[in-house]
């Protein structure tokens, strides 16, 4: 059995604002999951649908760490990611409809979110596919001089892929301004971590192209938090590309048609003791920067926040079967 | 008009982008220092610097899908891929991200982006140098491709390409670089129609890359014997403009698709099934197909000689076809 991380003790040192921020917006991705893996049931959202609980830490810490200047490359498990870079909750749900109204106008479905306005550059299926399109965001920042970073996620799968290790090559040699960040939930769909990397250390990995890498517990925002910053402010000051390898685990099964055979169910009892939000919760009620009543309101905000999105892509249109073949191309400018 | 070969007019091209449009930047392997394989890009490093023409390792999955990321952001990649033989190990970028961002994304997104790659056999580089693989990217919607055959074109389809918000892929045929011509630097190409390059009456040659100049001589050798070719060169092969096809079809009743492609799935097969479906009644023979044998290309000249498209088996399928 593989062993979650280890337990902070630390002490908190958060803004009370903050601390409520990052807990609402992970209560947000908890939520918005639920209620996905619901509709799902009753076949409201189909196809696949990848679930971001228990990882949703990740998300929520790095993001923190990024301007609307910055740009997201995502992966197929995006709904957090989203969630957490600020996408409307009703465009997402609306997408997962298959509904015009969805953030890539129910083109896309639950892998493919896409909001150009906010520089999320969309949900890649194919696993390590989205890492050359980051290097590309990231060379065109570089040549034009811009001071912005291109934060790039990817899962543990894709660091035996080789466009993981021609992307970071490239990175490193050309000095591009790319977050690489690695979330690391020790499974490739089905496949242990230690059956598919002949050396599990992906921070390791990173290292032998030059890329300064950090692995940090990914069940801890605050941990995630500071870490990625600390990656993100080098990144930005042009010290080329960084990775932070995040240890995370996934709760659920890969996706809905997951059976989910191949890990223990005392394995994931473990790991659900380390639970992101209710790690946080306990800790900021130690450090008296949390109240029940608080949590109630946050719950209760998020509840609401949820009942819109829902009631967004149920009222949502269908795209017309005759703009079947709209924007296969751009129109060239007259 | 200035008197100029392919490979030169390429590469005026390609100055021309890159003094005319501070976006545009040219990347691949060996396109710098070493003045590309082909030495289409020989002198450009010295006039544009290293930045504007970059040399890139050989990965060709993170620079092809780092053209597409660059152009995303606003810049106007131009793409250069040694052969396409070696495209194949970008196929993903190309066929998952290139032809589907756009889309997948409800049309939030433009790819301005070019790919440039040499194409095609006859140059003894045996099985992994000389495949005319063209087709396999005429098949995915999303991305457009062009195959300048002349000078004219080798330089315009590619400024053409620049200013398409689409991802454009440029074959050129591998034989065509020392191909003399003459270049007019004023006239307007566009990557939307077929051309015809020889008129005729009695028969229509249909082809497309290296292949023009090998159907142009059997029309030589053809009309010597009293029987006119009508030649036409697709140079786009998506999407597919069969419109100058069907109207000299219309005329000639006859069609005779000359194609480096392997027969099975080949772009003759598509041209030829457009044929029928929207021209049968013009037909008085079955259309026919002249392709590349389906072996992986030999290395021996007469063996590479009998694999591809000649302009021997061209004449002789043309008398075929005249019963």
């Amino acid at each position: 059995m593989r062993s979650a991380a280890t337990t902070t003790t630390e002490p908190l040192e958060l803004e009370r604002d903050h601390a409520h921020h990052l807990l609402r917006e992970m209560l947000r991705i908890r939520r918005f999951e639920e209620k996905a893996a619901e509709l799902y049931s009753l076949g409201k959202i189909r196809g696949f649908l990848h679930l971001y609980i228990g990882e949703e830490a990740v998300a929520v810490g790095a993001m923190q760490c990024l301007t609307p200047d910055d740009a997201i490359v995502a992966t197929y498990r995006d709904h957090g990611q989203a969630l957490a870079r600020g996408l409307d909750a009703g465009s997402l749900m609306a997408e997962m409809f298959g509904k015009t109204s969805g953030c890539s106008r129910g083109r896309g479905g639950s892998m493919h979110f896409f909001a150009a306005s906010q520089r999320f550059y969309g949900g890649y299926a194919i696993v390590a596919g989205g890492l050359p399109i980051a290097g590309g965001l990231a060379l065109a920042d570089s040549m034009q001089g811009r001071k912005r970073v291109t934060a790039c996620f990817f899962g543990d799968g894709a660091v035996v892929e080789g466009e993981f290790h021609e992307t970071l090559n490239l990175a490193a040699l050309w000095r591009l301004p790319v977050l690489f960040l690695c979330e690391n939930n020790l499974y490739a769909m089905g496949t242990a971590i230690e059956r598919a990397l002949a050396r599990t250390d992906v921070a390791a990995r990173a290292e032998s192209y030059g890329v300064p890498a950090e692995a940090v517990d990914g069940m801890n925002v605050v941990a995630v938090e500071q870490a990625v910053r600390r990656a993100a402010d080098a990144v930005r000051r042009g010290e080329g590309p960084h990775l932070v390898e995040l240890k995370t685990y996934r709760f659920r099964a890969h996706s809905m048609a997951d059976p989910d055979l191949y890990r223990t169910k005392e394995e994931i009892e473990q790991w659900k003791t380390r639970d992101p939000i209710l790690l946080f919760i306990e800790r900021l009620k130690t450090a008296e920067l949390l109240d029940d009543a608080e949590l109630e309101r946050l719950e209760r905000t998020v509840a609401a926040e949820l009942d819109e999105a829902v009631a967004f892509a149920e009222a949502g249109s269908w795209e017309p079967v005759e703009d079947l073949t709209t924007d296969v191309y751009a129109e060239p400018a007259p | 008009m200035t008197a100029t070969t392919y490979r030169e007019a390429v590469r005026a091209g390609l100055r021309e982008a890159l003094t005319s449009d501070e976006r545009v930047f040219l990347m691949g392997e060996d396109v710098g220092r070493y003045g590309g394989a082909f030495a289409v890009s020989m002198g450009l490093l010295e006039e544009f610097g290293p930045e504007r023409v970059r040399d890139t390792p050989l990965c060709e999955s993170a620079f092809v899908g780092a053209g597409i990321g660059a152009a995303l952001a606003g810049m106007r990649p131009i793409v250069e891929v040694m052969t396409i033989n070696f495209s194949l190990l970008a196929l993903d970028q190309v066929v998952n991200n290139a032809a589907t961002i756009r889309y997948m994304s409800g049309g939030q997104f433009e790819i301005p982006l070019v790919v440039r790659m040499a194409t095609g056999g006859g140059r003894q580089l045996a099985a992994q140098h000389a495949h005319s693989l063209e087709a396999w990217y005429a098949h995915v919607p999303g991305i457009k491709s062009v195959a300048p055959a002349t000078v004219g074109d080798a330089r315009g389809m590619l400024l053409a390409a620049l200013e398409d918000p689409n991802p454009v892929f440029i074959f050129e045929h591998a034989t065509l670089y020392p191909l003399e011509g003459e270049l007019d630097e004023a006239a307007a190409v566009d990557i939307e129609r077929a051309a015809v390059r020889r008129e005729g009456a009695d028969v229509t040659l249909v082809t497309y890359g290296g292949s023009l100049w090998k159907c142009l001589e059997a029309a030589e050798q053809l009309a010597a014997e009293g029987v006119e070719a009508e030649v036409i060169d697709l140079r786009v092969l998506r999407p597919l403009d069969l419109d100058a096809v069907l109207a000299s079809v219309a005329r000639t009743h006859r069609a005779v698709i000359v194609d480096e492609g392997w027969r099975t799935g080949s772009l003759a097969g598509e041209v030829s099934a457009q044929i029928m479906e929207r021209g049968f009644d013009s037909l008085d023979w079955p259309v026919q197909r002249v392709c590349s044998a389906e072996v992986p290309v030999p290395y021996p000249k007469h063996l590479e000689d009998a694999a591809l498209p000649s302009v021997e088996r061209d004449v002789a399928t043309v008398r075929e076809t005249l019963g």
